[in-house]
């Protein structure tokens, strides 16, 4: 039955949350713009607030709104059928939550709600109204586009309570019967089943929902024209906002690397370019904010940092969402029609935001001092512009698309595409960006550190982090040119080498210095570490990574052309070891995934039947010693991944280990690998399959030799071996539906492969005396299928059929990634230290000006400043 | 002059610098009778060219070749541009297993004497991401 209430509670509490939206923000500017002495701004803020609390209510109904009909299975809503299906456990149900747009504003809708909350308790008297009035203005913006209102031609938002029947009017089903209910969804994108996908959205948007934060603080900073005290509160809601952001892009990397076959971490795609260039820009405005807060310049680079990093997340929603990549992305949104609304919303923001500043300019404060080359803050304004740089340069060639667009609608035709090789064209730059940002985080740390510590000569601080570098990286050096690691040659790769061990050093250095202080202070040290480590990862894993899978079967199709090509791809027969690398690499067989067993399930274990989420063992099916399942259960699997068991085993050590790359052929997507990957202390081998034999066509089998033959007898087909030992009753396992009377018998059978002993029974049945059917028997790895065709009884011969069909194959790339892990090591590192700044720079704008461990260094360092 | 602008100055070059080279490391869309021709100039740079897949009056797709027990690195299929001009296009890489689904095909490389080069394959399949039919069960209704 159509459940229309839970839709209609969803929806209206959409309208609700604009409304409370609208009220809210207008309230809250009325309130910061009131006399702070009048009863009349007490009276607006009580308004204010609470339009904001329903919002917050409403905003929690609606996703409890959506997610019952996705738990539910409403199918009767388009979101519930088109992003989810019966059998996806709960944890992918939340996935589909936001795999829709809809869904996906929503989380982003719900963040900033929590957010409010938050501000709405601790920004203070001072900030709470205007900040909150950017807040609830940008809220007023997200709830419109899942509002779902049509005025004549102009839609307003798509909203994710839309009913099957008035999303396809067209469809035959619903003019028939308008209360038609779909029995299945058309499932989650299988890319997106991964807990990945379940973590890394929501940390993603959390990210773009801070970055809300100092955003809002900056406009609230111009607004009231103080120009000064909102950089206090905002710091540390920045470097949450940056290291938030910061392991949502890592987050994605590591999905990507784990569940797409790219064959990397990061593919200068444009949706993950898209949030690259806003953290880009945030982590340099945090920079010029600490600049500024030590040595009162840079306040106007600040604002504009800032300002500008939030604009970038819109920029990137609409790139993302308006479906203007289409050509140019594999994983962009498809356009809902909201692209004009969207665009709408980026332009208002741009003009609002950027008006606000030039018309504030004059006004705020700059410095007129000029900023000593040898200290701290001019190194790192520069670190900052170069991140600028570098995420100017992001952006630039991201946006290519979006000119081509343009172009077409003020009626030029352009043909301008994205570089044909974008990761050349990209790390052409950010390896230079990176270099830079090496080289300046050492030095700018060492020489802010050496001011604060009043120490020291410019000579005494670098000689130590110098040293230290020139010693490693004639280490490493040395130790590629022995062979050991991989030897480093290309001149920009020894540069990006010593940079990032002088910014382990010079930062390593600081951290032992403030150490026996105060540890507290060592957050920037410490991120800086991350970032070199990161750098360091990047470097060995991306420019030293080596396909092993090269083809060396010697069988070359086409020869016309040089040998310069890449064959990156192995064929493996079943059963049958190639060499590759330093492995013989055999592919074993097909495996399944059953439902409460931890192991993969070979699929010559399991009878298939009718309904492909039911099979029935063959055989004991075991966790460990324990059975959990005996021949002719019925268990439930999950058909859509088919896991391909490859061994690699070490031709020299002769150690031996398993990897499970899984594919999935999708009637939507074609085939959909992942790869599986084995983690060494020093690299890690990344495999995926590129090609399997088309598993909907149905396999051609050779014509059907038979053998007549007598219990004991032994058959030759193929170069195998097949023995007949005996005939016996069959066993009821495979669903044969024996009623009584009827007969079944099964051969007994041994056949003997090449690298073990399988054994057969193919079943032989009548039913009510005359139907005569046959059960074959198929044999996967041989590529054999037996029947037993004809007993006689008399004469003690029994007729035995074989087919043979071409023998299962995969095509496997794999390549080695060597020292990936120093990259996920320096992104926890460079989060810890993001979160040792943020508690740090929290107390310090607590403490305000009382005395304290740490106060007493912030009045030492404001007397500097006097 | 202050320090401050001299950075500037730096800031603004190195801009100027980045958009002059994405200019020029910007591919471009084109059809096949220009990659030809570029190849005759003895210009090797990487073009884009949009395409569909040769069909027979059946809807068959005509031309294409892959054989991944002779060679799993070696796919080779007829594409016909906007223009209507067929060309050999060769991909030494296993054939995207969603190909014959496919609606258009962009494909980027250049052209290396009577084939078309390819080194990358984006296909736009029908209905990639969003269903636009709801199909129904036989009437269990």
């Amino acid at each position: 039955m159509v459940n229309t209430l839970v839709g209609d509670v969803g929806h209206f509490s959409v309208i609700i949350a604009f409304v409370a939206a609208l009220v809210s923000s207008f309230s809250f500017s009325f309130a910061a713009n009131a006399n702070a002495l009048t009863s009349e701004q007490d009276a607006w803020k009580k308004l204010a607030r609470g339009a904001f609390f329903v919002h917050v209510v409403a905003v929690f109904s609606i996703i409890f709104s959506l997610f019952n009909i996705i738990y539910a299975h409403r199918y009767e809503y388009h979101y519930a059928w088109s992003h989810s299906s019966n059998h996806l456990p709960v944890h992918y149900m939340i996935s589909c939550f936001w795999e829709g747009q809809e869904g996906s504003f929503l989380l982003w809708i719900f963040w900033h709600a929590l957010l409010g909350l938050v501000l709405i308790k601790f920004a203070g008297k001072k900030w709470e109204s205007p900040v909150m009035a950017v807040f609830s203005f940008v809220q007023l913006f997200l709830t419109s586009m899942i509002l779902g209102v049509v005025i004549g031609d102009l839609k307003i938002g798509s909203s994710p309570f839309i009913l099957m029947r008035d999303f396809m009017t067209d469809a035959p089903v619903f003019q028939m019967d308008p209360n038609y209910v779909p029995k299945d969804g058309t499932g989650l994108n299988p890319l997106l089943q991964n807990y990945w996908m379940v973590i890394h959205p929501p940390v993603l948007f959390l990210g773009f929902a801070a970055t809300l934060v100092p955003f809002a603080f900056a406009i609230a900073g111009l607004w009231k024209k103080d120009f000064s005290a909102w950089t206090k509160p905002a710091l540390p809601w920045g470097l949450f906002a940056a290291v938030v952001l910061g392991v949502g892009i890592m987050m994605g990397a590591y999905w990507a690397y784990e569940t797409l076959n790219f064959g990397g971490y990061w593919n200068w795609d444009p949706v993950e370019n898209a949030v690259y260039i806003p953290w880009l820009v945030l982590v340099g405005a945090i920079h010029t904010l600490l600049a500024y807060r030590k040595s009162k310049t840079a306040l106007r680079a600040t604002f504009i940092l800032f300002i500008t990093s939030f604009l970038l997340v819109l920029y990137a929603t609409f790139l993302t969402r308006s479906g203007i990549l289409g050509n140019a992305s594999v994983h962009s949104f498809t356009d809902l029609g909201l692209s004009g609304q969207l665009f709408t919303y980026l332009a208002a923001f741009v003009v609002l935001a950027i008006g606000l500043l030039v018309y504030r300019w004059k006004s705020i404060p700059a410095t007129d001092k000029e900023i000593a080359t040898y200290s701290g803050e001019f190194w790192v304004f520069v670190g900052a512009a170069v991140l600028c740089l570098g995420a100017f340069q992001v952006l630039v060639t991201t946006s290519i698309p979006v000119y081509n667009s343009f172009m077409g609608f003020i009626g030029v035709k352009t043909n301008v595409a994205l570089p044909a090789d974008q990761i050349a064209h990209y790390t052409k730059f950010q390896m230079w960006m990176g270099i830079a940002i090496a080289m300046l985080s050492g030095t700018g740390q060492l020489l802010w550190w050496r001011k604060q510590n009043g120490t020291g000569k410019l000579s005494e601080v670098f000689t130590v982090p110098l040293i230290f570098t020139a010693l490693f990286t004639a280490l490493i050096l040395m130790i590629g040119q022995l062979g050991l690691i991989e030897k480093i040659k290309t001149p920009v790769y020894i540069v990006l080498l010593i940079t990032s061990l002088y910014a382990v050093f010079s930062n390593l250095a600081i951290l032992l210095g403030v150490l026996r202080k105060n540890i507290s202070i060592a957050g920037g040290a410490v991120a800086h570490i991350g970032v070199a480590l990161m750098l360091l990862g990047i470097l060995f894993s991306s420019g030293y990574s080596n396909i092993i899978s090269k083809n060396m079967s010697g069988l070359v199709y086409a020869k016309e052309f040089g040998d310069e090509i890449n064959r990156d791809n192995v064929l493996l027969w079943r059963n049958t070891g190639t060499d590759m690398g330093p492995y013989k690499v055999t592919y074993k067989g097909q495996y399944l995934e059953v439902k409460d067993l931890p192991d993969y399930v070979n699929k010559q274990q399991l009878f298939r039947i009718a309904d492909e989420f039911r099979a029935i063992a063959r055989g004991p099916l075991k966790d460990g010693d324990k059975v959990l399942y005996t021949a002719g259960d019925t268990v439930d699997i999950y058909p859509e991944n088919t896991y391909y068991e490859v061994e690699f085993k070490n031709r020299e050590t002769g150690k031996a280990f398993t990897l499970y790359p899984r594919a999935q052929v999708n009637p939507q997507m074609g085939l959909l690998a992942s790869p599986d990957i084995k983690m060494f202390a020093n690299k890690d081998l990344y495999t995926h399959v590129s090609t399997i034999p088309d598993p909907n066509e149905e396999k051609e089998w050779g014509e059907m030799k038979e053998y007549q033959v007598k219990i004991g007898d032994t058959i030759f087909v193929n170069d195998y071996v097949a023995v007949l030992h005996g005939i016996e009753p069959a066993k009821d396992t495979l669903l044969l539906n024996l009623n009584e009377g009827d007969i079944a018998v099964q051969a007994d059978m041994q056949v003997l492969g090449e690298k073990r002993t399988y054994h057969a029974h193919p079943i032989y049945a009548i039913r009510n005396r005359k139907e005569v059917g046959q059960v074959p028997e198929e044999i996967e790895d041989l590529g054999l299928r037996l029947f037993l065709l004809n007993i006689n009884p008399e004469k003690g011969l029994i007729t035995i059929g074989i087919n043979s069909t071409q023998k299962d194959y995969i095509i496997l790339k794999a390549m080695e990634k060597p020292f990936i892990n120093i990259l996920w090591i320096g992104t926890l590192i460079m989060s810890l230290g993001f979160v040792m700044a943020i508690v740090r720079h929290y107390k310090d704008g607590k403490r305000g000006n009382k005395n304290g461990p740490a106060g007493k260094v912030i009045v030492k360092r404001e007397k500097q400043l006097a | 002059m202050k320090r401050i602008h001299i950075i500037g100055i730096l800031v603004i070059a190195v801009a100027i610098a980045i958009i002059m080279s994405t200019a020029s490391d910007a591919s471009v869309y084109v059809p096949f009778s220009e990659a030809q021709a570029r190849a005759k100039e003895g210009d090797d740079t990487k073009v884009h060219v949009v395409g569909r897949l040769k069909k027979d009056a059946k809807g068959h797709i005509v031309g294409m070749k892959y054989d991944p027990v002779l060679d799993p690195n070696y796919f080779s299929f007829v594409l016909v541009d906007t223009n209507r001009v067929e060309q050999q296009v060769v991909y030494y890489s296993p054939k995207p297993q969603d190909f014959d689904r496919s609606e258009q095909v962009v494909i980027t490389g250049n052209m290396q004497g009577e084939a078309f080069v390819a080194d990358k394959i984006l296909l736009k399949c029908p209905s990639k991401y969003t269903e636009k039919e709801v199909k129904v069960e036989t009437a269990s209704l």
